[in-house]
C-alpha cells in the first residue's frame, strides 16, 4: 500500500513536449512510473522518446486509461490545464507550476470542489509525490528515497517545502528507514491538498507506521493539522517547522510563507503540534533523528 | 507588493470607488500647486508604508497655501518609524459624519474570500477585534459565486451601519470586491470608509497589497515597481532575478529552495549567529546564478562570512561545486565561504571544491547543515 499513487497508477504529462515536462516526465518514467501519454495542444501524433502525445487530455485518457496527470506548464496556462484534466475524469492532478496568481488558485479550488469533487489536486507549486519503488510524479530525485520494507516500520512524509522534503527523505535514508509515500503539498496560499488530507490517508494506510511532517510559516495549515492529529491520528509523528527567524510581513520565497498580523508564526505552529503529541525537531536533522527514535520503539 | 496610499486610491479609482480629489507632491511648490486643484481646505498626508502617521505628525489640515507650505515643509523628509517621507498626498478635506471599516482578503483556512466590515472605523481593526469582536462582521464569499449587492447590503445591515449609508456602503463593497478579485489584490482595505454629512460614502484611506504572481496580466503595475522601497541589496538581487530579502545579521546565506533557505536562517540563529539575508537560488544552482548570488551578498558591508547550503536532488552536487568554483573566479569575496553540500553526487562535489586550490581561510566545507552553521557563525564573530 501507499497513498494516492502506486505501481498501477497510469500518468499523463501535460506539457510533456516542454523543457520541464520532458525532463521530469522522462525521469519519472525511468524511475518506473507508468507514464503513458503526453498532452500538448497542436502536437498530437508526435511522441517523446516513445511516449505518445495527444492534443487534449480527454483523448489521452480515452486511449490510455490514465487516472493521474502531471502538469508542468507555465502559470498562465496552468489553471486551464488543471480544469481540463478534471473535466476529462483525471482523479489525481499534480501541478508543479510556481507563480499562479492566488485569485486563480482560489477559483480553481472552488470549481473542483463544486464541479469535480472526485478530482484531487496536489499543489500547485509543489515537488510532487513519490511512493518509493512504485510511482514518482514530479521533480523529486527518486534515488534519495528509501524503499519501504514489507515488515516495516515505514514512514509517511508530508511537506510544504521541496528541498526540505528531499532533506527529510535523505535523513531517513541515512538511517535506513523506509518511506511509504512522500507528499509535497506545496508552498502556495491555496493548496489543493492539505496536511489534513494527507494525515487522514497515512492514518488509514496499513503500510505507514509513523508520520513525519514539515511545515513552514504562514497560514494556519499546521494548526488545522494539529487539531486533526489530536482527534484522529494515533500513529507517532515528528515534525519540523521552517521560518522561526523569518521577519514579519515578508514573503519568504514561497507565496504562502508570510507572517502577517502576528499570525502564522513558526512558534505558534510548533506549540500547536507539540500539544497534539507530535515530537518537534528544531532543524530537519533533529526531526529526522526524532523519527529514528520513534521507529526504534516500533521495531 | 504593498502600495502607498495615493497609489491605492488611484487603483481604487480604476474600479470607480469614490476617493477625494487630490494629487501627489515631492516638493513644497508641487504641494501648493496640487492643493489649489484639490480646493481648500486640504489635508497634507505623508506617504509611508507604516501605521501611525497621524500620531507622528504626518497628517495635517491646511486652509491656505501658507499652511500647505508649512506642513509640506515639515512632513517631506520626516522620518516616521524608520521610513523616510519622500512624497505627500494632498487632498480635499472631507467632512466626516461616521467612520467605518471594510476589507477583503483571502481566508487561507476556509479557502474562500473574506469580507470584514465594521461600523467602528478609523482605528486599527486589530484593536476593534480585541476590544469588541462582535463589532466586526465576517462574510465568506465563494470565489466562483462572487459578491452580490444584496449580500453586501445584508452585511452592512448586520454591521449596524447607519440606514442612510447602507446603499452607499453596499455599492462600494461590490466595487471593492471587484478591485480585490479582478485587480489581483492580496488585501484591499478601506479604513476609514466615511459617511459625509451630505449622505455620500467615500474611501478616505486605501491599503492595497498586490499579488506579485499576477503581474503578467497587469502592465499598469509597472509604475508601482519604480516607487517600491527596496534597499540597495534588494534592488541588485531583483535585477539578477534572485529571491532575496535583506536582513540585519552578519552571516550571508545562499540556499536552494525557499524552505531550505528559511531553515538555514533558523539554524544560524540557533547556534548563536544572525543571518544577513534570505536568498533562494532555486533549482538550477549553476555558475551564473551562483556568481549573481555571491555578488549580491558581497555588496552587503555587514557580511562577515557566507554560508552556502545546497541539497542536491535533481541538481547534482558536482555541478553545484563547479558553479561555486567558477563563481569564485568572477567575484572577489571579502568574507570566507562555508559550504554544506549534501544529496545527489555530494561526495564528487566536495572533491571538486577540495581540489580547486582555495585556502581553508577562504573556502571550507562541512558535511552537515548544523556543522556548517557553527563554522560560519564562528567566522562571523
Amino acid at each position: 500500500m501507499a497513498i494516492f499513487v502506486n505501481q498501477h497508477t497510469k500518468v499523463i504529462v501535460q506539457g510533456l513536449t516542454g523543457g520541464q515536462g520532458r525532463f521530469h516526465g522522462l525521469r519519472n518514467r525511468d524511475y518506473g512510473t507508468q507514464v503513458v501519454a503526453g498532452v500538448t495542444p497542436g502536437k498530437e501524433g508526435q511522441d517523446v522518446e516513445g511516449i505518445p502525445v495527444f492534443g487534449n487530455v480527454a483523448d489521452a485518457v480515452l486511449a490510455t486509461g490514465a487516472t493521474a496527470s502531471f502538469i508542468a506548464v507555465p502559470p498562465k496556462a496552468a489553471p486551464a490545464a488543471i480544469l481540463e484534466a478534471a473535466r476529462a475524469g483525471i482523479k489525481f492532478v499534480v501541478c508543479i507550476t510556481e507563480g499562479i496568481p492566488a485569485q486563480d488558485e482560489a477559483r480553481i479550488f472552488a470549481t473542483l470542489l463544486r464541479d469535480y469533487p472526485m478530482t484531487r489536486l496536489l499543489g500547485p507549486n509543489c515537488p510532487g509525490i513519490i511512493s518509493p519503488g512504485k510511482c514518482n510524479i514530479g521533480i523529486t530525485a527518486g534515488e534519495i528515497a528509501q524503499l519501504p520494507s514489507e515488515q516495516g516500520p515505514n514512514v509517511g512524509i508530508v511537506s510544504r517545502s521541496g528541498t526540505l522534503t528531499y532533506q527529510a527523505l535523505y535523513e531517513l535514508k541515512q538511517q535506513g528507514i523506509g518511506v511509504s509515500t512522500c507528499v509535497g503539498i506545496g508552498g502556495d496560499p491555496v493548496p489543493g491538498t492539505s496536511f489534513v488530507d494527507c494525515l487522514a490517508q497515512f492514518q488509514a494506510d496499513p503500510e505507514t507506521h509513523a508520520i513525519m511532517m514539515i511545515g513552514e510559516i504562514g497560514g494556519s495549515a499546521e494548526e488545522e493539522a494539529a487539531a486533526f492529529i489530536t482527534a484522529h491520528v494515533t500513529k507517532p509523528m515528528s515534525a519540523y517547522i521552517a521560518g522561526v527567524t523569518a521577519p514579519a510581513g515578508k514573503k519568504m520565497g514561497h507565496a504562502g510563507a508570510i507572517v502577517s498580523g502576528g499570525k502564522g508564526t513558526a512558534q505558534g505552529k510548533m506549540e500547536s503540534l507539540r500539544a497534539a503529541g507530535v515530537k518537534i525537531g528544531l532543524n530537519p536533522t533533529e526531526a529526522g533523528a526524532l523519527m529514528a527514535d520513534i521507529v526504534q520503539t516500533i521495531r | 507588493m504593498d502600495l502607498f496610499e495615493y497609489q491605492g486610491k488611484q487603483y481604487f479609482a480604476r474600479y470607480n470607488i469614490p476617493v477625494s480629489a487630490g494629487g501627489i507632491a515631492t516638493t513644497i511648490d508641487e504641494a501648493v500647486r496640487v492643493a489649489a486643484d484639490a480646493r481648500y481646505p486640504v489635508v497634507v498626508k505623508a506617504q509611508v508604508q507604516v501605521g501611525g502617521r497621524g500620531k507622528a505628525g504626518g497628517i495635517k489640515l491646511a486652509n491656505d497655501a501658507d499652511e500647505v507650505r508649512l506642513h509640506a515643509g515639515n512632513i517631506l523628509g520626516m522620518n516616521i518609524k524608520g521610513h523616510l517621507v519622500k512624497r505627500v498626498w494632498v487632498e480635499h478635506a472631507s467632512d466626516i459624519s461616521e467612520e467605518y471599516y471594510a476589507s477583503f482578503t483571502l481566508d487561507r483556512a476556509a479557502k474562500q474570500h473574506l469580507l470584514m466590515l465594521s461600523a467602528q472605523g478609523g482605528v486599527e481593526i486589530e484593536v476593534v477585534a480585541a476590544q469588541d469582536p462582535t463589532a466586526i462582521v465576517r462574510l465568506h464569499i465563494n470565489p466562483i459565486d462572487g459578491l452580490s449587492t444584496e449580500s453586501a447590503r445584508q452585511a452592512a445591515i448586520e454591521a449596524k451601519i447607519s440606514d442612510k449609508a447602507i446603499d452607499g456602503v453596499a455599492d462600494i463593497l461590490v466595487k471593492l470586491y471587484e478591485c480585490f478579485t479582478k485587480g489581483d489584490c492580496d488585501l484591499a482595505e478601506i479604513n476609514p470608509l466615511i459617511l459625509k454629512p451630505n449622505g455620500e460614502v467615500h474611501a478616505l484611506d486605501a491599503k492595497v497589497s498586490l499579488d506579485g504572481n499576477a503581474a503578467f496580466r497587469h502592465p499598469e503595475w509597472e509604475e508601482y515597481s519604480a516607487t517600491e522601497e527596496l534597499d540597495a541589496r534588494e534592488k541588485l538581487a531583483r535585477e539578477k532575478g534572485l529571491q532575496y530579502i535583506g536582513l540585519d545579521g552578519t552571516v550571508g546565506i545562499i540556499a536552494n529552495g525557499a524552505g531550505l533557505a528559511m531553515s538555514t536562517l533558523d539554524v544560524v540563529n540557533q547556534v548563536g549567529g544572525s543571518a544577513a539575508n534570505f536568498l533562494d537560488i532555486g533549482g538550477g544552482a549553476n555558475a551564473e546564478l551562483m556568481t549573481a548570488a555571491l555578488e549580491v551578498i558581497n555588496s552587503d558591508s555587514k557580511v562577515r562570512s557566507i554560508l552556502i547550503n545546497i541539497f542536491g536532488g535533481i541538481t547534482r552536487g558536482d555541478e553545484v561545486a563547479k558553479g561555486i568554483v567558477e563563481a569564485m573566479h568572477h567575484v572577489k569575496l571579502r568574507a570566507p565561504l562555508v559550504i554544506r553540500l549534501d544529496g545527489t553526487n555530494a561526495e564528487e562535489g566536495r572533491q571538486i571544491l577540495a581540489s580547486a586550490g582555495f585556502p581553508e581561510s577562504q573556502l571550507s566545507t562541512r558535511p552537515t547543515m548544523l556543522e556548517a552553521a557553527h563554522a560560519a557563525v564562528e567566522l562571523a564573530k
